[in-house]
């Protein structure tokens, strides 16, 4: 692919660290979920029939205007109190022109000099029990842009396509974007760190309940500006910006990334091209965007069929009583409650499962067991499918359910297992699988005749055992699974020969 | 020539709903005049003679009722309208057939009002003779060499030729009130926000703004009780009551009333016989009982610049969304030609040259580097135009001028001196700038050439009944609701 960098061309992100500080800067968008678009009644519900949610305004149709959605000023207003952001006593929407098929007024209504939110934080745990402080320098509202899809091209992209389609349901769908100051200091945990910040800021955004914060769906969207400088200097580099980043785990990919790349350049004395650059999912890596984007002149200018936004400070107040507790302090209560370590903790958070294992907990599993399904087999499982963990087929709700039927006995952890295994691989739910497969716990009856029967078939072996070998017992708790289709408890077997056996 | 085309438009209801005529009548009558003038005057760019039937048959049926209900209008094509052709005066909107009314269409129609149609005007409003328009200029009734003004010629043309009592215009920087002037007609610019723009083709969206036309103050009057309001549609709509302009149109009562005369607006440029014509009318006034007093608003030397600096950057911006992608003309759409091509090659083909004209103007102004210098500036001197309205309205009750510093000009005269062009608007620009209202109101004809002159009056903000109220003592005073009677037979 054109004007990708060869593996031939990197250097191991450690070794560029040794010699360069990063730089970091994040841009995070986020789709607000209210009920309605920003400047017009249209639903926002995602996956519906293309062009269906529309109407003059969002079309951009001759003579139709905007009004503003006041609850995507409320959220906005939350998500900013919530990153410990001022929030402007008095900003303007301002237009963005710049021509492009999928922005029906070839304008977008945004927010350039005066945002809602300024200078604000986030505190960002990092391993170790350590904090990493990101400044917030800006989260300001404007709408999202439709979606262009290149139709008889290879890959959907706009090489080869013989036509696009234009599906304008997105177009005007409220987008808060949040703008870090540069992030510095971070050394060889950069990537990490920009890992965890958009991790944490998701969660934060979650328990805020103003967006559904999905980025398979795009629901949440990260651009990640890299620069490199000499180790110990103080001179920005040029920075690159990396767009269409769209999990956690690209977020860290994309960032070692560019440091690699960057870093491979900068020793061979090269310069680093400020430009847009996109990133591939499938390879890791970073391609340069359109070069006539650095030329771009957006011609900014207050939006006239808007009236400036005032929010009321008695309002900015009484919106802030409503913020739910930040998610350091809820995983803390969580802790806590659940009895777990901050290593406990830590490696949930890292695994990526802290939620998951929380409502598994609610589900009533226990917590140790709902942190070690998720921990140490789930985590497993969504590595070899290459998704993350929440993004398995399996709700919290289906693996409480069969943590719930291991503790009482009725699947073993082996059954267990398959049992998850079978719900993963979309046959239904767990009590649908168990009775499918007709995986059961053999009843203690059942498994008192099947060890009555193994003694009886197989007297020589009891000899032996009866004679103190019991490491002989063997061959009959093998008769016993056989017997039972490999549903016997091997546990209690063993338990029942021994009492008939050893006595 | 049906008598019933004479008739004004608050006489036309009384009649219609007095059962002296139907209203169906009353609409053939205007459709039969159309038949029998617009060949010459070229005020419609589109017909709906079956949906103006229809809707008068409506108010025959007794289905809607007003003040206004039965009477016929001409509708500027700036306007959009639920299945009738709506074009701005622009190839580039040729064909697209809008899936929705403009609030104040909407209104109108309830009102039952009767829609004769879609009038002619400069391209998105964009000129000050209707010679911008794709389709070709409009002719002023009273000489048909002469223009009816612009932007919005179109509106005042029909109502001058008595196609219509009724009309539609909007007023960026004078498209009401100048063509109401060169026609011998009522043009009024209600306060910024006080009718709603949604559905208003955007020209200038800090600017615009919609308002009457009609051959008698109280008509004017009427139309614009009808059309104003909150709109929550229209976020800049002002939501208070309207002030009773109605009965400010019928009072003209004018007693010690305080009348600023703008000292800015008049001298060089200004035709002799329109300064006499306004100067005998302020007399008038100083007769009937009004104060007169000369004030000086030295700012306004400089709203024409700040005009075509504000005025292009918004256009620039709103006239982006004409790109080829949705609906209007597409060009050079060959199954090759990549999405930015057709966009270019549809815009080229698709705006006229004066648009043209003030895209480029307004994408400069709005370029990095010079907006502090063009568009940033311009805002500083309309907030200092606005000061000299406020400091003019600490002195006086209203100001007055001349709506035009000429009166008609020729086609052909000033379409390719853009310069000249501009300067016809001289005197209505700073209203617009201000947001305050204004209207132009028929003073006599020019001892020069014969040809009617206007007399602007500019209100406070949200004091648009002061406007009237001046306007109706004029117009009794000097009999000039009669002054079409003295335009040449069609």
């Amino acid at each position: 692919m054109e004007g990708v960098t060869t593996t031939a061309d990197l250097v191991p992100y450690d070794e560029v660290l040794d010699r360069y500080d990063p730089v970091l800067g994040l841009e995070t968008h986020v789709e607000l979920g209210t009920a309605t678009k920003l400047f017009c009644g249209c639903p926002t519900a995602f996956g519906a029939e293309p062009n269906s949610q529309v109407c003059p305004v969002c079309l951009g149709l001759p003579g139709s205007l905007p009004v503003t959605n006041e609850k995507a000023i409320e959220f906005t207003v939350r998500i900013g109190l919530a990153l410990n952001c001022g929030i402007a006593e008095w900003c303007r929407f301002a237009r963005k022109n710049y021509f492009y098929p999928d922005m029906p007024k070839n304008y977008q209504v945004s927010q350039y000099d005066e945002p809602l939110c300024v200078d604000g934080y986030l505190d960002v745990p990092v391993p170790g029990g350590e904090t990493y402080r990101v400044q917030i320098e800006r989260v300001h509202l404007e709408e999202d842009t439709g979606k262009t899809l290149h139709v008889g091209g290879a890959t959907g992209r706009i090489h080869g396509a013989t036509h696009s389609l234009v599906d304008y349901n997105r177009a005007g769908i409220p987008l808060v974007e949040i703008v870090t100051r540069p992030l510095t200091g971070t050394g060889k945990r950069a990537a990490e760190v920009a890992r965890l910040y958009v991790t944490e800021l998701r969660d934060l955004l979650r328990g805020l309940g103003v967006s559904d914060v999905r980025m398979e769906q795009g629901s949440l969207r990260c651009d990640v500006n890299v620069s490199l400088m000499p180790a110990g200097t103080t001179e920005l580099g040029t920075r690159t910006e990396t767009k269409n980043v769209n999990s956690l785990r690209s977020v860290e990919r994309a960032v070692r990334f560019e440091v690699e790349r960057q870093g491979a350049l900068l020793d061979a004395g090269q310069r680093i091209v400020q430009e847009t650059r996109h990133f591939h999912e499938d390879s890791g890596t970073t391609s340069p965007g359109r070069s006539k984007e650095e030329a771009q002149d957006y011609r900014y200018f207050p939006e006239p069929d808007l009236v400036p936004l005032a929010p009321e400070p008695r309002w900015v107040e009484q919106i802030r009583t409503t913020l739910p507790e930040p998610p350091s302090a809820r995983r803390a209560r969580f802790a806590e409650a659940n009895g777990f370590t901050p290593l406990d903790l830590e490696q949930m958070a890292n695994a990526g499962v802290l939620d998951l294992v929380e409502q598994t907990i609610a589900a009533r599993a226990a917590p140790s067991k709902a942190r070690g399904w998720w921990l140490s087999y789930l985590v497993g499982s969504a590595n070899e499918r290459g998704v993350e963990p929440a993004d398995l087929p399996i709700t919290p709700e289906q693996l409480a359910r069969i943590s719930a039927l291991e503790d009482d006995g009725t699947l073993t952890n082996k059954l267990a297992r398959q049992v998850v295994d079978a719900v993963l691989a979309g046959e239904g739910d767990p009590d649908t699988v168990i009775e499918a497969h007709g995986w059961k716990v053999t009843g203690e009856a059942d498994l008192v005749a099947a060890v009555e029967a193994a003694i009886a078939a197989q007297p020589d072996v009891v000899d032996k055992v009866r004679a103190g070998n019991l490491g002989a017992l063997g061959p009959l708790v093998g008769a016993v699974m056989k017997a039972t289709g490999g549903s016997a408890d091997a546990t209690r077997t063993r338990e029942l020969l021994q009492e008939r056996l050893v006595g | 020539m049906s008598e019933l085309v004479r008739l004004s438009a608050a006489e036309t209801a009384a009649r219609i709903a007095a059962r002296d005529v139907s209203a169906v009548e009353v609409a053939q009558a205007h459709l039969d005049r159309v038949d029998a003038v617009d060949g010459k005057v070229h005020a419609f760019l589109h017909l709906d003679s079956a949906g103006a039937l229809a809707q008068a048959r409506r108010v025959d049926a007794g289905e809607l009722t007003g003040p206004l209900a039965g009477v016929p209008l001409a509708l500027k094509d700036v306007i959009v309208t639920k299945g009738l052709p709506t074009t701005a005066g622009s190839r580039i909107l040729e064909g697209w057939v809008p899936p929705y009314d403009a609030t104040i269409v909407e209104r109108m129609r309830a009102a039952g009002i009767v829609v004769l149609g879609k009038t002619n005007m400069d391209e998105f409003a964009m000129g000050s003779s209707t010679e911008h328009s794709a389709f070709g200029p409009s002719h002023n009734p009273w000489d048909l060499s002469r223009t009816p003004g612009g932007s919005g010629g179109g509106s005042s043309a029909a109502v001058a030729s008595f196609q219509a009592p009724l009309g539609i215009g909007t007023d960026t920087g004078g498209s009401i009130r100048q063509p109401a002037a060169v026609t011998g007609t009522v043009g009024a610019k209600p306060t910024y926000g006080g009718v709603s723009r949604y559905g208003l083709i955007a020209f200038s969206s800090s600017l615009d703004q919609a308002g009457p036309c009609a051959r008698t103050v109280l008509d004017a009057a009427l139309l614009h009780a009808v059309i104003a309001g909150h709109d929550p549609r229209d976020s800049t709509s002002i939501d208070a009551p309207v002030p009773d302009i109605v009965s400010a149109a019928r009072s003209a009562e004018i007693t010690g009333m305080r009348v600023g005369v703008v000292a800015q607006f008049k001298g060089e440029g200004y035709a002799p016989g329109v300064l006499a014509r306004f100067d005998e009318a302020v007399a008038t006034l100083e007769k009937l009982g009004a104060e007169i007093v000369e004030v000086s608003c030295p700012h306004f030397d400089y709203a024409l610049p700040a005009y075509y600096l504000i005025a292009p950057s918004e256009a620039s911006s709103n006239l982006a969304r004409y790109d080829a992608m949705r609906y209007g003309l597409r060009v050079g759409d060959d199954g090759v030609a990549g999405a930015e091509e057709v966009m270019a090659l549809t815009r080229e083909a698709g705006f006229g040259d004066e648009v043209k004209r003030r895209i480029i103007l307004g994408t400069y102004a709005l370029s990095a580097g010079y907006y502090d210098a063009y568009y940033g500036q311009a805002q500083k001197v309309r907030t200092l135009i606005a000061r000299d309205f406020s400091a003019a309205f600490e002195q006086v009750d209203v100001l007055v001028s001349p709506t035009t510093p000429t009166t008609a000009f020729t086609l052909g005269e000033r379409v390719d001196d853009p310069m000249a062009m501009y300067l016809a608007d001289l005197c209505t620009i700073p209203s617009n700038l201000y947001g305050g209202p204004a209207l132009s109101v028929p003073c006599g004809l020019s001892p020069d050439d014969g040809l009617p002159v206007g007399f602007q009056v500019m209100a406070p903000v949200q004091a648009d009944e002061r406007m009237y109220r001046l306007a109706a003592a004029v117009e009794v005073a000097l009999g000039t609701d009669r002054l079409l009677e003295q335009a040449p037979e069609l």
